[in-house]
């Protein structure tokens, strides 16, 4: 694996917070109704991201994820500004408008997806290894899913596929602890997560996901795993969020004392710790990236804010590939 | 011109297709070793090997998805069904992704696939395995439906859809595959969303699709010995739907019979009764008449099966209503 280095631990705080402050954003947004639909946060869980993007080969290897997805297409080089304007409804996002806050997607980056329904990223994922192997490419899919989408047919019927073809997918579940409002203990009577991979005889294993050093080890010892053929590995980062599931959630499943424990090992901290105590950076130097990060929020602020919404033709030609196709008239 | 089975015309289209571009792959339950549940890819896996056709195990939402899943990183998949009354346990990759996946990303990833199989009934099946969802799945934008009634159509629309660039629904029978028809030898493509005059007439036109269509034969003959001129007309795309076709001919004859196998409530008969009273409201000479399976699941016992299944006899008395001759 490419050495962590006192670069990488910049790159991670600096990425980490963007992210972080790009979705805070996105919820001062949400409140003032500029955004709308469903807004599912990532905050909390960050260090999953920057230790897999550390691992994996950018521009070759493949991300897929479900509709907490704001922040991985930005990990992978798409233009925070575009996904911003997505969610704004824009033109100029992502999707040009189509997909909002559950469906962001970047061809060219390597990014899949942006999900909506639980678990229905899961076979795709193994379907896009699929097609790296069918056609001999040097590729390696990363998979995402919660630990609610754990529970879906789906996982199961992917995990025996992807194992009897040896596809080279990493699978990864972000246990953040809550499906929505229910708890791991509330829904399976085995609440090691990472042990269903034991019934396929897919390497598994539980990683502590509030560091990125840590994420970034088990990581690359998958996809490279997978791409030396050796097939795919299941990991269950053990991670938490700190807001609602989604905007609209109260929160009465889990006490503040719970948040409050976990935000000790808040992802963004630790990285700022370790920097600040191996002289890696001052705290001038890490005030420095703060005011960096806020200028960016606010650019992408303002980019979305003054894109166009999409004009009318576009409900009918991003459907079918086929220009002419003849939709039925819907209203005189 | 020769004879081939239905089965043939289905394999024939597939092997061709694959041979010609290696992106194509086969996939589903007993595709492979089997040569297919029904025989419909016989020698397709010794001809193209394993990596090619493969056997999947009973997993449709895993497969379909994963062929969802590679056809956005350039595989051409045709992933088959059994039956389509086996697609309901895969059906959230069809609907979801299959048919969302270019709109919500945008228009950057169009969905280049077959999903084929078997629909509808095919004997004493019974509740489960008697199902036709074509108004299902032709009620989702995004998806392209197609159900041919015999060999020659299957084969050039099977060769279009494989070549579409959007996911296709292809509806096959049970009851069909050992139809016999003629189909040439060289290659053709049939294109998708017209609708094809099977009998020309002049005194009604009868609109079906897919296997049933032969009860609309039987009773255009009979129709025949009593001076009765009926149009036939065959549907075989029913997404997008060849309304130009319906409407011409109705416009001639001024009286409708739909027949489709399928349950009453909202389908593809009610949709074109919807548009040919929208459109040609002052060429109808008799209110559209539909006739379709009974508003019950299908039933094992053969005397209520035949009762709750559409048939000649029931053309027959439908077009004599919308003549006024009962």
């Amino acid at each position: 694996m490419k050495e962590i280095t006192q670069e990488v631990y910049l790159k991670w705080y600096e990425d980490m917070l963007f992210w972080r402050k790009f979705e805070d954003k996105l919820a001062a947004v949400y409140i003032q109704q500029k955004v709308r639909g469903f807004l599912h946060l990532y905050n909390g869980q960050e260090a999953v991201l920057a230790g897999s993007l550390h691992a994996m080969e950018l521009g070759k290897d493949r991300m897929i994820t479900a509709y907490r997805n704001h922040v991985q297409p930005i990990g992978m080089g798409v233009d925070p500004r575009k996904v911003m304007a997505e969610l704004y409804g824009k033109v100029t996002g992502t999707s040009k408008g189509m997909g909002g806050s559950m469906h962001i997607f970047s061809k060219e980056h390597g990014f899949f997806g942006g999900h909506g329904i639980v678990g229905g990223q899961i076979p795709l994922g193994a379907g896009m290894a699929f097609a790296d192997k069918y056609f001999k490419r040097d590729a390696v899919t990363l998979c995402y899913m919660g630990d609610g989408a754990v529970r879906q047919g789906s996982l199961h019927e992917t995990f025996n596929l992807a194992m009897l073809w040896q596809l080279p997918v990493v699978f990864i579940c972000e246990n953040n602890g809550y499906a929505m409002g229910t708890s791991v203990e509330r829904t399976a009577h085995t609440t090691d997560i990472y042990k269903l991979g034991l019934g396929y005889e897919m390497p598994c294993g539980a990683v502590d996901g509030m560091d990125p050093a840590v994420v970034a080890q088990e990581v690359y010892t998958a996809v490279e795993r997978a791409r030396s053929g050796g097939g795919p590995t299941f990991l269950e980062m053990k991670t938490y969020r700190y807001r609602g599931h989604s905007m609209s959630d109260a929160q009465h499943y889990r006490t503040k004392e719970e948040v409050e424990e976990y935000k000790k090992i808040d992802p963004i901290t630790q990285v700022k710790e370790h920097l600040l105590e191996n002289g890696f950076a001052t705290k001038d130097e890490i005030k420095e990236i703060d005011r960096r990060v806020k200028s960016f929020v606010s650019e992408c602020e303002k980019f979305a804010e003054e894109s166009d919404y999409p004009p009318v033709e576009q409900l009918y030609n991003t459907v079918y590939e086929q220009q002419d196709y003849p939709f039925l008239p819907h209203k005189l | 011109m020769r004879t081939i089975q239905f089965r043939e015309a289905i394999a024939e289209a597939m092997s061709e297709e694959m041979r010609r571009d290696e992106t194509i792959y086969l996939m589903g339950e007993e595709v492979a070793e089997y040569n297919g549940a029904y025989k419909a890819s016989k020698g397709m896996l010794d001809e193209f090997g394993p990596d090619r056709v493969l056997d999947t195990p009973i997993s449709e939402l895993g497969f379909a998805g994963i062929g969802v899943g590679s056809a956005m990183l350039g595989n051409r998949p045709i992933i088959e069904f059994m039956t389509f009354n086996f697609s309901l346990v895969g059906i959230d990759q069809i609907i979801n992704n299959a048919a969302k996946m270019r709109q919500m990303s945008g228009g950057q990833f169009n969905i280049p696939m077959v999903f084929r199989g078997p629909t509808a009934s095919a004997g004493q099946l019974a509740a489960t395995h008697s199902q036709a969802f074509e108004s299902w799945y032709a009620n989702c934008p995004g998806l392209k439906v197609i159900v041919p009634s015999n060999p020659y159509d299957a084969k050039g629309l099977l060769k279009a859809a494989i070549r579409d660039d959007d996911p296709v629904i292809f509806m096959e029978s049970e009851q069909m595959y050992g139809d016999k028809g003629e189909v040439p030898d060289g290659e053709y493509l049939l294109p998708i969303g017209i609708a094809d005059i099977k009998r020309a007439g002049d005194d009604v036109t009868i609109v079906s699709f897919g296997k049933i269509i032969k009860e609309a034969y039987k009773a255009a003959d009979e129709l025949a010995k009593e001076g009765i001129s009926c149009e036939v007309i065959d549907l075989r795309t029913v997404r997008p739907m060849d309304h130009k076709t319906i409407l011409d001919s109705v416009k001639k004859t001024n009286r409708l019979v739909i027949l489709e196998e399928a349950w009453p409530f909202g389908n593809v008969a009610t949709e074109i009764t919807y548009q040919v009273q929208n459109q040609a409201f002052d060429y109808l000479d008799a209110p559209i008449v539909k006739i379709n399976t009974a508003d019950t699941p299908a039933p094992y016992s053969p005397v209520l099966l035949a009762e709750w299944l559409p048939n000649a006899q029931d053309v027959i008395k439908a077009v004599k209503k919308v003549l006024y001759k009962d």
